[in-house]
């Protein structure tokens, strides 16, 4: 019954060979190896002949470093080091190249501001203290700004393959609502609520004004205090010209989403947590009818001498120890019979993702018995995925 | 302490140790509760219970020892929408403004467009916990200690840093009173940050950056707690032969000859085989050495949680608490 779904093979290769494909988003559960399998990704499409970049949001400096890069900042910038034909397959001269940046979300969050308000009005909005912990909190606005990052990349026509890297959020599909709830807030009821008193201008505003809203801003002020309901009125009436600009981006961004040549490529650990929000991933993708490319299973525990079962190799230690010799393969033996045991384990949990979701394909990326340093870590992982 | 706030970075197994500090601290008759931050009903899975509203709910009984029966572990899952009701209901008696205010997107806007309100909210729910006292004429503590499944480390310090991230929204008026309120609870003698990681480079240097940014917060008061190393393993081979193993320079001969009186077959080859796994894991072992070396330097206490091997269950978690408490840490 164990092996009666066998799922179909992920060809990533295939997938940034295809000239179509523009944009890769990697997404799943903190502590998977995201980041760094965005990165080798990036690194074997661009040796392949691609003109990558890939957008992180993880501020690891170890992952800069293996790249070359001493720090990584909100420009692309160029990861030295990549050879056109390293990657297995050799294209020719068309040499490929990489670039890598990660998000500052305050900085492209004042840069939508600067395009789209005159300098008084920016000036007005950059100072407004409400927008300043708006655009620096976690709490939707990477999600956001990481969507924003990707449209401008998409619109600079500078590179033919965008890796995302999502943010690291509780659950892996904050970054599919945040720009739509962040884009409902700016654009809905609450905010013309909220507009409406700054236009009729100074305190009498109350009195024009219908029960309805009363009741809310008495409300709201009894919450947050009218200080702050005053700071956030005049950052929405400054940020008023603003609105079609924004809702216009989301709506370009989501759209490109679902784009043809967009793949959605989900990474999990062969462990429960990470499969089942996986799992959630992979409904939550299907119903907004995003391309899923396949999962990526990262850090799957092989064995070369798997012929040996956990069963049999404990039972030889057990003998061995028994008599009293042959320390080392009693060693030997029983690390053996611990490492069956996990694979058979991760086997499980593969085939049980599998059975819910027969027609995700599927490619495993091994465990590595080393942290990635350097590009020719990152290397060795694109070789595990790849061909 | 009464307060112990659990964080670590993804994949370390956060949960789980909160969970299990909880057993640990209810041991011997004490009433502990345990709260979820992040909705993933992760608290509910690890104790094999329905999942949990905003209430709290008898979860585990906790073991008994020498100096007392056994306690209970309650547990809840904080939401913010759910906190902010109750906080509208608590302060305000404003019951039924739920409804109205989700319709108008008021919600939306509260509970994660807001900065920081969010995390007032969860952080004022947890310190409620730990403030509130019985009815009776007693009027001792309802929970002897409350222990929070907090945030990744990357959001740490700005999720347990609630005054100054509302103050940026709020300088005056009834949130940032709110939130001075909570500041006070977290930043008591009473309350402790404990990280959790795996001796892997990333996780590691994540709490080494979660501490060092917990005390680097500008007014202090921020205890940092305990380094908690979860899922460790015994050394395979003998501590003097790791070197040797990682750098392939094992007895292979010895070794095929071992597997022979084993009676296996193909000895040779499977002899090269499982020198390379060994390889492999002497090459880790020297690896994990060096992460807990850097541990250190911190100067926090460092608790072991081994690696359970045949999968976490409720049985799993009892085995962490008593590791928790054979080592002090409760």
């Amino acid at each position: 019954m164990t092996s009666s779904h066998k799922p179909p093979a992920l060809d990533v290769d295939r997938l940034i060979d295809d000239r179509r494909t523009r944009i890769i988003v990697c997404c799943g559960s903190g502590g998977v190896g995201k980041t760094t399998t965005a990165a080798a990704i990036g690194l074997r499409a661009a040796e392949r002949g691609r003109h990558v970049v890939v957008l992180t949001v993880d501020p690891a400096r170890r992952l800069a470093q293996s790249m070359g890069l001493s720090s990584l900042d909100n420009t692309p910038r160029l990861v030295p080091g990549i050879g056109p034909g390293r990657a297995g397959d050799n294209r020719g001269d068309d040499g490929g190249s990489l670039h890598a940046m990660m998000l500052d979300m305050k900085r492209t969050f004042d840069e939508i501001v600067e395009a789209h308000a005159d300098p008084d009005r920016a000036a007005q909005i950059l100072a407004n203290p409400f927008y300043q912990s708006l655009s620096s909190s976690f709490a939707g606005t990477q999600e956001y700004m990481a969507m924003e990052k990707l449209g401008q990349l998409r619109r600079a026509q500078e590179w033919d393959l965008i890796i995302v890297d999502t943010p690291p959020s509780r659950s892996a599909l904050d970054f599919l609502d945040a720009p739509q709830r962040l884009g409902r807030f700016l654009d809905g009821k609450l905010l013309r609520l909220l507009t409406a008193p700054a236009k009729f201008g100074g305190r009498a505003y109350m009195r024009v004004l219908n029960a309805g809203f009363g009741v809310v801003t008495g409300v709201l002020t009894k919450i947050l205090g009218a200080q702050v309901l005053r700071d956030v009125q005049t950052f929405v009436a400054a940020l008023d010209t603003m609105f079609g600009g924004f809702r216009e981006r989301a709506d370009y961004t989501y759209q490109l989403l679902r784009a043809p040549g967009t793949a959605f490529l989900v990474v999990a650990a062969p462990e429960p947590d990470a499969l089942r929000e996986a799992s959630y991933f992979v409904e939550r993708l299907a119903r907004e009818r995003m391309p899923l490319a396949g999962l990526l299973l990262n850090r799957v525990q092989r064995s070369p001498a798997a012929r040996l079962s956990a069963a049999r190799s404990q039972a030889a230690a057990e003998t061995l120890q028994a008599a009293g010799s042959h320390p080392l393969a009693v060693t030997a033996l029983r690390l053996h019979a611990e490492r069956m045991q996990q694979v058979s384990a991760q086997r499980r949990l593969a085939e049980h993702f599998t059975a819910a979701h027969p027609i995700v394909p599927v490619a495993e990326i091994p465990a590595q018995p080393q942290d990635v340093h350097d590009l020719d870590g990152l290397r060795a992982i694109g070789q595990a995925f790849g061909g | 302490m009464r307060l112990h706030v659990v964080t670590g970075k993804g994949g370390t197994g956060k949960t789980t140790v909160a969970g299990a500090l909880a057993l640990a601290l209810a041991a011997g008759g004490k009433r502990v509760l345990l709260m979820e931050m992040e909705g993933r009903q992760g608290i509910a899975q690890l104790f094999d219970v329905p999942p949990l509203p905003y209430e709290e709910r008898k979860v585990a009984v906790a073991p008994s020892t020498m100096t007392g029966p056994g306690g209970d572990v309650y547990a809840l899952v904080a939401d913010p929408e759910s906190a902010l009701v109750e906080y509208l209901e608590m302060f305000y008696n404003l019951r039924h403004a739920g409804a109205a205010l989700t319709k108008l997107g008021v919600m939306d806007f509260a509970t994660t467009i807001a900065p920081g309100l969010r995390d007032v909210l969860l952080t004022g729910k947890a310190a409620e916990a730990v403030r509130r006292k019985t009815s009776g004429k007693s009027g001792g503590r309802v929970y002897d200690a409350v222990v929070m499944d907090a945030p990744p480390t990357g959001r740490i310090g700005r999720f347990l840093n609630v005054t100054s991230e509302v103050s940026g929204l709020a300088r005056v008026g009834p949130i940032r009173g709110h939130a001075d309120t909570v500041q006070n609870v977290i930043r008591s003698p009473d309350t402790a940050v404990h990280f959790v990681t795996v001796l892997e480079e990333m996780p590691v240097q994540e709490a080494l950056d979660g501490i060092a940014e917990l005390r680097s917060l500008a007014g202090g008061g921020i205890q940092v707690g305990g380094i908690i190393i979860n899922m460790t393993r015994p050394l395979a081979l003998p501590a003097g032969e790791v070197r040797a193993a990682a750098d392939g320079a094992l007895d292979e001969d010895e070794l095929a000859l071992g597997l022979k009186a084993a009676g296996l077959d193909d000895c040779r080859r499977l002899a090269g085989e499982l020198a390379a796994e060994l390889a492999d894991d002497a090459k880790s072992a020297l690896g994990q050495e060096l992460q807990r070396a850097r541990l250190d330097e911190p100067g926090q206490p460092c608790y072991d949680l081994p690696w359970i091997s045949d999968g976490m269950d409720l049985g799993g978690l009892y085995r962490l608490a008593a590791a928790l408490r054979d080592q002090g840490a409760a």
